[in-house]
């Protein structure tokens, strides 16, 4: 963003910490934009005539004597239709080597949807994974997390989830991704030929950490472009949410603020709320998916980060390494869609509620089975059926490399049933057994 | 009453976040409305802290683009809400804004809309006499609005003895047109509408007086009418971890309840929920009345994308509302979904004025400020011999499900009802998640309710809901043992044990929200339940071997489930329950 010319320039820097620094101004407005030698900074905090600024490129090497200029807006996108098919970093700045995106200038991080104005979410969103589809069923105006170890293949099923999701733009917002899992994504929407339904805001980890902040609210406000002012259906990628609230601690630690639990700023909640919350289904057919990756250490969902997650989000996907069938499944006990039934059994097969519950909870019986096993009690004939029940369901439908129909997956499922149980143990409703009992 | 002062104005003189600092001329109240004068709108605040000529107040909007020297102008009143009829079924922002009336898809800053319709008429019945001595929330005359009878009150702040000059006669009138003049002991007159403002944190105490709650309040859940009771005019909190369960509990307690007004506070939690009761409520009948949902109900919304500061005074703003129908002598069940949001949003601010913090950085006087707002609800004798009251429920938000934490704590303190939802629990589909162990309902102790409970269901009630938790206790004993020793390392009789306390869950506390009939139990079915279910407890039942047990018993489970999925006393119902005889014969 270049400068203009009767803009007052201040040269007197008064402190400096690693994410902001103070001078002394007047007439500035709060959240307004500014540039210190050339990096950009947004007002946070004015005290008198004192204002500190945090730059998001962090404030190595900047002098007290930098030059200081105001911008006189806070951080905007430039939305039109030309935004589609291309790659910005956080500023919203062309990465592609493309030109600048031309359009109109709107403010990011912008107000709230008035609670009325949204209409209850009801489009499925198939995805051919079981683990999702079956049991865990998400919905257009969802939020929704994955919870995932670092090692964990989450960047991969999100982009498989993207592309076979019906979504007329997917917006990538990455935090912290690193070069190759920016060039995984890129490569993946190059080769489904999805080029031009994508748009993409990128902080790899190479650029300065506090740039992160910028990132969701950048690839929101193009989303609601497209879903407020063009009635699409939009599908917006986050990846990864932890580094982002990493982002958010620094900057309130360095503005000397009471760090909450696990060193994270008091406002956590309502900084991820106003994040989340932007995902929306319009009367008009319009509609903001927000699909997001919140990676955890060490399996610890009460830390504060995912912990505000899930209090935030309608729902959250696990992902777990399944040792007996050497896959990685969707958790089906952790795991939860939230929203799941405003369409189960409506918008699919009436069968599919109790089908889902019925085979789950014969997966916790094997579950229970195996703890017997590997305490070294004996096991009934029960027990041994469902052990072998679990590995078939977790092979054929909780395994992430699934890709069938809703059908389909309601159908392997009853032969599951069949094949290791009696219709007193599947215990499903009697005009759905009488419909789709496999066995005599 | 109100006198001529000339209005304090301000600077900004600071900025941090929706933390603004004031240099002001004159004087100002803490609590006190002002509104920031921002390109041509007007930005509400609340003032919060003075320090001199400087003045900290909380801005109820984002505070992007402000800056120092903007004018404030103060108000001389605290946050009031506007109270009179064609509340209900209104759908409001914290601060008593119609979010039905603001234009355009988006919040719009300093968009505030009128809280009540001033064009609509009203037919008027006087219940007052000319010459009539009355005094605050005396009842002056009536309107009906949607079913319910509302009363137009003598204006709360009316203070001392009045009498009745004049009162409009029968008619149609709308809510700022005078229906009474009243005269005070010097002899000066006063006007009345149908509406009056009020302070929302300031409790309205006009009643006469506030006895111990005793009649038991029928909320259909069965896991709380049957084990751990609410009354009305009492308190409850449904603490839990995210997803265990809160929001639909407190839904299915919103739609089922026998109240007659239901005010729900959604503070700081997703808009999505509140779509959904913007959704059925319209729809659903309330059983009572035959109407829809929505006409008794009223809706505060501050989801958790909204103004922050505005979060806190939601729930003061449904509280009031909630007073203003006790008043009329009405059973009102408020609900707030999270009280944590709250709490949390009171943190963000004490935080950002660098106060000393408490525990997990609240502020320090949390617990009193929690035990202030639920000393609020309760049942009431008003003035004229009339009762009313406030049943509250708040949902609590642990932070990492530990309820170790001071929302929590200081909330327990508060509530007379526990209602910890178990993360376990709700893990294994066990809904509603419940833990029947660990809650509780103080009010079972209470002598008052007791009879109650004794003449309205049964001679032996309370024994039996005692003898229920204790197989529920003995289940949880023996299940520990059965781990710990293997199934044929303990006596049957174990297993016995166990199974009794599982048919009690699954049968009497398990209840699906989502099912046309399960969801809802009325008294009489939950008392034939209950005795059949301590009657099948009560059975030594014989068994040759501990594998015989478990396949009889979900047997049993199962037969009593499909009574449960069955309309009460119907043919299926009637089917499965000499089902259920035949299969007790084979082992008694
Ligand atoms: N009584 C019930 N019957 C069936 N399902 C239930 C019941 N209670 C909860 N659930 C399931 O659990 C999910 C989460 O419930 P809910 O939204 O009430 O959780 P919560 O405790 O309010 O969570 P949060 O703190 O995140 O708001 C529901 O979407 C539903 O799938
Ligand atoms: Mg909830």
């Amino acid at each position: 963003m270049e400068t203009k010319a009767f803009q007052k320039i201040y040269t007197k820097i008064i402190q400096i910490t690693k994410a902001t620094c103070s001078l002394r101004a007047s007439g500035v407005g709060y959240e307004e934009l500014a540039m210190v030698n050339g990096r950009l900074a947004q007002v946070v905090k004015i005290i008198g005539d004192v204002v500190t600024l945090q730059v998001f490129g962090g404030t190595e090497g900047i002098p007290t004597n930098a030059e200081v200029v105001f911008l006189g807006k806070p951080p905007v996108l430039k939305v039109s239709d030309d935004l589609a098919g291309r790659f910005f970093d956080a500023f919203g700045n062309p990465i592609d080597g493309g030109p600048e995106v031309e359009g109109e200038e709107r403010e990011i991080g912008g107000p709230s949807v008035n609670p009325v104005r949204r209409k209850q979410p009801s489009e499925l969103i198939a995805t051919g994974i079981a683990g999702i589809d079956m049991n865990n069923t998400l919905v257009t105006g969802q939020k929704i997390p994955f919870f995932a170890e670092p090692d964990q293949p989450f960047n991969q099923v999100m982009a498989m989830v993207a592309m076979r999701a019906k979504a007329d733009k997917i917006i990538l917002g990455g935090m912290g991704l690193t070069n190759d899992d920016y060039l995984f994504y890129k490569n993946v929407f190059e080769n489904a030929g999805a080029l031009e339904r994508i748009i993409s805001f990128v902080n790899t980890t190479e650029n300065p950490p506090v740039e992160r902040l910028l990132v969701p609210d950048m690839a929101l406000t193009a989303a609601e472009y497209f879903a407020v002012d063009k009635k699409q259906s939009v599908l917006v990628l986050l990846t990864d949410m932890t580094l982002y609230a990493d982002a958010l601690s620094i900057v309130s630690n360095r503005m000397d603020q009471i760090p909450s639990k696990d060193s994270m700023p008091g406002s956590l909640y309502s900084d991820l709320a106003k994040i989340y919350e932007k995902a929306v289904q319009f009367p008009d057919g319009g509609s903001i998916t927000i699909i997001a990756v919140t990676t955890l250490s060490g399996g610890d969902i009460t830390h504060a980060i995912p912990d505000n997650t899930g209090y935030i989000t309608e729902g959250q996907l696990f992902l777990r390494k399944d040792s007996d069938i050497g896959k990685v499944i969707v958790d089906p006990f952790r795991s939860l869609s939230r929203l799941k039934q405003l369409v189960i059994g409506k918008k699919t097969r009436k069968d599919h509620p109790q089908v889902m519950n019925t085979a789950i909870r014969l997966f916790a019986d094997a579950a229970q089975a195996k703890t017997k096993l590997e305490n070294g009690f004996d096991l009934t004939d029960y027990d041994e059926r469902t052990l072998k029940f679990g590995k078939e369901y977790s092979d054929k439908l909780l395994a992430i490399d699934v890709n069938i129909e809703i059908d389909e997956m309601l159908d392997t499922a009853w032969n599951l049933f069949a094949k290791y149980f009696s219709k007193a143990e599947v215990a499903i409703r009697s005009e759905f057994m009488d419909l789709y009992w496999k066995g005599e | 009453m109100e006198r001529e002062v000339k209005q304090t104005k301000g600077k900004i003189a600071g900025i941090i976040a929706n933390l603004v600092t004031v240099e002001v001329d004159g004087p100002v109240s803490q609590n006190e409305i002002c509104y920031i004068k921002h390109a041509g709108i007007d930005l509400m605040a609340e003032v919060i802290k003075v320090f001199e000529k400087k003045v900290f107040i909380q801005v109820f909007e984002s505070t992007r683009g402000l800056k120092v020297g903007q004018d404030v102008e103060f108000t001389s009143a605290m946050l009031e809400v506007t109270l009179g009829p064609g509340i209900l079924s209104r759908n409001y922002d914290g601060l008593q804004h119609d979010l039905d009336r603001m234009e355009g898809v988006f919040l719009k800053r300093g968009d505030y809309t009128a809280a009540l319709d001033y064009e609509k008429i009203w037919d008027f019945i006087p219940l007052a006499k000319v010459g009539d001595t009355v005094a605050a929330a005396d009842w002056l005359g009536e309107v009906t609005e949607n079913v319910i009878p509302h009363k137009i009150m003598v204006p709360f702040k009316f203070a001392g003895k009045y009498s009745v000059k004049k009162i409009a006669a029968a008619g149609e009138y709308t809510v700022n047109e005078e229906i009474a003049i009243l005269t005070d002991s010097k002899g000066l007159e006063y006007k009345v509408t149908m509406t009056q403002k009020w302070p929302v944190k300031i409790p309205i105490k006009t009643f006469a007086q506030k006895p111990r709650p005793f009649r038991l309040l029928e909320t259909g859940v069965r896991t709380i009418d049957t084990l751990n009771p609410i009354v009305e005019g009492g308190t409850g909190f449904v603490p839990g971890p995210f997803g265990s369960g809160k929001t639909v509990l407190q839904q299915a307690i919103s739609k089922q309840a026998e109240a007659d007004v239901v005010i729900m506070a959604a503070c700081g939690e997703r808009a999505n929920e509140v779509v959904e009761i913007f959704a059925e409520f319209p729809e659903i009948e309330d059983p009572r009345t035959g109407r829809k949902l929505m006409e008794r109900t009223t809706i505060i919304a501050n989801t958790s994308n909204m103004p922050v500061a505005a979060r806190e005074a939601s729930v003061y703003t449904a509280m009031t509302l909630a007073e203003y129908y006790r008043s009329m002598g009405l059973k009102v069940l408020l609900l707030a979904d999270s009280t944590s949001r709250w709490a949390q949003a009171l943190r963000e601010m004490s935080n950002r004025m660098e106060e000393l913090p408490g525990p997990d950085a609240f502020p320090m006087d949390l617990p009193a400020i929690i035990s202030n707002f639920y000393s609020r609800a309760g049942f009431v004798h008003l003035n004229n011999g009339k009762t009313g009251s406030i049943t509250f429920i708040g949902t609590v938000s642990p932070a990492g499900g530990n309820l170790k934490e001071p929302v929590t704590e200081s909330t327990k303190k508060a509530a007379r009802c526990f209602y910890a939802l178990s993360q376990q629990r709700a893990d294994s589909k066990r809904y509603p998640a419940i833990d029947p162990i660990d809650s509780y309902s103080k009010y079972l102790e209470y002598p008052e309710l007791q009879e109650y409970l004794k003449t309205n269901i049964s001679e032996d009630w309370i024994d039996q809901v005692l003898r229920a938790k204790n197989f529920l206790l003995r289940g949880k004993e023996a299940s520990e043992q059965i781990n710990i020793l293997g199934d044929d390392g303990v006596p049957i009789d174990y297993h016995l044990r166990f199974w009794r306390g599982e048919v009690i869950d699954f049968v009497v506390l398990q209840q699906d929200a989502f099912d046309d009939v399960d969801k809802r139990t009325p008294l009489d079915r939950q008392k034939f339940l209950l005795e059949t279910v301590l009657g099948i407890c009560n059975i030594d039942f014989s068994f040759e071997s501990f594998d015989e047990v478990n396949p009889y018993f979900k047997r049993i489970i199962n037969t009593l489930k499909q009574m449960n999925y069955s309309e009460y006393e119907s043919e299926k119902f009637n089917s499965f329950y000499s089902e259920l005889q035949t299969i007790i014969k084979e082992r008694k």
